[in-house]
């Protein structure tokens, strides 16, 4: 199971129990996607998009199926293997920025290269990152005193700056409006265009889902579709 | 980076880190108070004893700590027997009553007295005249406002107070011998008897010819009655400073349990973030160990303060009554006790949060 992927899953299956009852978040899920892509994944809410994110970006562990992260079988990693994965393999957005309140916006990015052992200070081609993300000016505030988009960037920012091989953003543009939800949409696609860096992009909407190279459609645990976009 | 996110954790929760800060102080400060007032007022005995410028004391048989005063059980005629033995400068019996905890009524021949200390020092007024006179030290007039001529009710009997004097010589409460032992229905007896001897070099062979000679009394010298004076020596004292020490603990660890387990509750998300970012078990037990760390290490601080504070008020207060030193060599050992009850206090949080799923955590609002 690798043919160059960088993201490859098969019959990738996920059963959440909850309460007394069983709930299939994922039903056999066939999905690869290469170094380099601009992936949008789109469906209803319950469609399994977050449960195949968390699973991606090892949060936690699929039910059965395979699942190759990097040319990592996240399947059969501990959770501290797991643990391992995130600091260097993937990096993640969230709709909800989820940036840490009491540190500065260069504290939150220096945490993320604390947790992955590589020392506080971003190297020096970092700031080329900071200059393209708009935010150069903006590290020594706070996340209360930044604006959505800001603190969006910033999040992004901490997302690339131990460099993984993945950007996993959850609905990134949610809690943002139009504007800064076309600047952040433009940054990701500069980073992928620019950098070359792989991301996979969960999203409700269909303009957003545009600026990926191709769209995968989820519905009931499965993907359904898969459509090749301008990007 | 580490130290930098738990700062500002701390910072960012001022009331709740200043309250924890303040609960683990106040039984730090208990533990200090408790000891610097043990240390205190054995110190001012020990001054006291040496103050008196025996060099060998003999006590009654029943006597069983060296600050309890033994009872009355000496007879008098003892004194005159010791005097007479070789290489014995001068015998002097004396006897006491107390009036507070730790405050005695001493009964003095005085005559003896003055030539075996060269006398006490007055602040004001003079020596005793009557036989209902009574000498108070500068602390006891100062705590409770006397002034020379005044009457003073003590163990139940009327005194005039015919002078204040400076403390460190045997007595902070001084009457005549012939007095006290006629309130005290001792007439004929003494409870301790002050000797000393015609040359240092001859203090050994003087207490071992007092032992022989009276082998059903206590015989001490000077240098042995003064090393008497530590906490080992004084029944109850060392279990109780390790109830209060234990109760502080308990203390201690309930608030830091309580706090951190608030900061778990309150930083779940932010735990989720973290683990988002790959940081570890450990790395999450980490920060919330030396966040409790830190809060223990400012109550050891502020608890060293406040017991500054205590001194100060006992001084100023009941300088009589207690006398507190800072206990400096139980820093260490004080702090070593809080910063091990706040790392197990935070334990159980630390764990809990160590073991949080992180897609829950993320999802908590």
């Amino acid at each position: 199971m690798n043919n160059g992927a960088i993201i490859e899953t098969r019959d990738l299956r996920k059963v959440y129990r909850i309460g007394q009852v069983d709930v299939q978040a994922l039903r056999g899920v066939d999905l690869t996607v290469q170094p380099g892509e601009f992936l949008s994944i789109v469906g209803p809410s319950g469609s399994g998009k977050s449960t195949l994110f968390h699973i991606i970006g090892g949060l936690t562990p699929p039910t059965a199926g395979e699942v190759s992260v990097g040319g990592q079988n996240l399947a059969a990693l501990s959770d501290a293997g797991r643990t391992r994965i995130r600091r260097r393999t993937v990096g993640f957005v969230f709709q909800k920025f989820n940036l840490l309140p009491n540190l500065t916006a260069r504290d939150n990015i220096a945490v993320a290269r604390h947790i992955a052992g590589l020392g506080s200070k971003p190297d020096a081609q970092f700031d080329e990152v900071l200059r393209l993300l708009g935010i150069a000016g903006r590290l020594d505030h706070k996340p209360s005193a930044l604006s959505g988009g800001e603190q969006q960037r910033i999040a992004i920012a901490r997302a690339i700056v131990n460099r993984p091989a993945i950007l996993l953003a959850d609905e990134p543009t949610g809690n943002l409006d139009t504007e800064n939800s076309n600047a952040v949409l433009e940054v990701l696609r500069d980073l992928n265009r620019r950098l070359g860096q792989t991301v996979l992009m969960i999203t409700h909407n269909p303009e957003a889902a545009a600026f990926g190279h191709s769209t995968v459609h989820m519905r009931d645990g499965r993907i359904v579709d898969r459509t090749t976009t301008n990007g | 980076m580490t130290g930098k996110l738990v700062l500002e954790n701390l910072k960012n929760r001022p009331l709740r880190s200043l309250l924890s800060i303040l609960l683990i102080g106040v039984p730090v400060t208990l533990i200090l108070t408790l000891v610097g007032l043990t240390q205190g007022m054995l110190s001012e005995a020990q001054n006291r004893q040496r103050g008196a410028g025996a060099d060998i004391v003999i006590r009654g048989s029943t006597v069983q700590a060296v600050t309890s005063t033994s009872t009355t059980t000496i007879p008098a005629r003892m004194v005159d027997k010791v005097q007479e033995q070789p290489h014995v400068k001068l015998a002097m019996g004396v006897i006491n009553d107390r009036v507070e905890l730790i405050l005695g009524l001493t009964g003095l021949d005085m005559a003896k007295f003055n030539r075996m200390t060269g006398g006490f020092k007055f602040d004001a007024g003079g020596p005793l005249q009557g036989p209902d006179d009574i000498l108070v030290d500068r602390l006891y007039a100062e705590q409770n406002h006397l002034h020379i001529g005044q009457t003073i009710k003590l163990i139940n009997h009327d005194w005039r107070v015919a002078g204040v004097i400076e403390p460190g010589k045997l007595a902070r409460l001084a009457v005549r011998l012939a007095t006290l032992q006629d309130l005290d229905a001792a007439t004929g007896k003494v409870a301790q008897i002050y000797v000393q001897a015609d040359d240092p070099a001859n203090i050994d062979l003087v207490a071992g010819e007092l032992q022989r000679l009276l082998p059903n009394f206590k015989v001490n010298t000077m240098a042995e009655i003064t090393a008497m004076y530590n906490v080992d020596q004084i029944p109850a004292i060392k279990p109780f400073t390790v109830v209060v020490a234990a109760i502080g603990v308990v203390i201690g660890i309930t608030v830091v349990w309580l706090s951190m387990y608030m900061v778990v509750l309150q930083r779940t998300r932010e735990i989720g973030i973290l683990k988002a970012l790959g940081a570890s078990k450990t790395f999450i037990l980490g920060i919330i160990l030396i966040e409790a760390a830190m809060l223990g290490v400012g109550g050891t601080i502020l608890g060293i303060v406040f017991s500054y504070g205590a001194q100060w008020l006992i001084r100023t207060l009941v300088p009589a009554s207690f006398q507190m030193a800072i206990a400096y060599g139980w820093w260490p050992r004080v702090a070593a006790v809080t910063l091990a009850a706040a790392i197990l206090g935070a334990l159980y949080p630390g764990l809990s949060a160590a073991r949080q799923d992180p897609i829950e955590a993320l999802a908590y609002e």
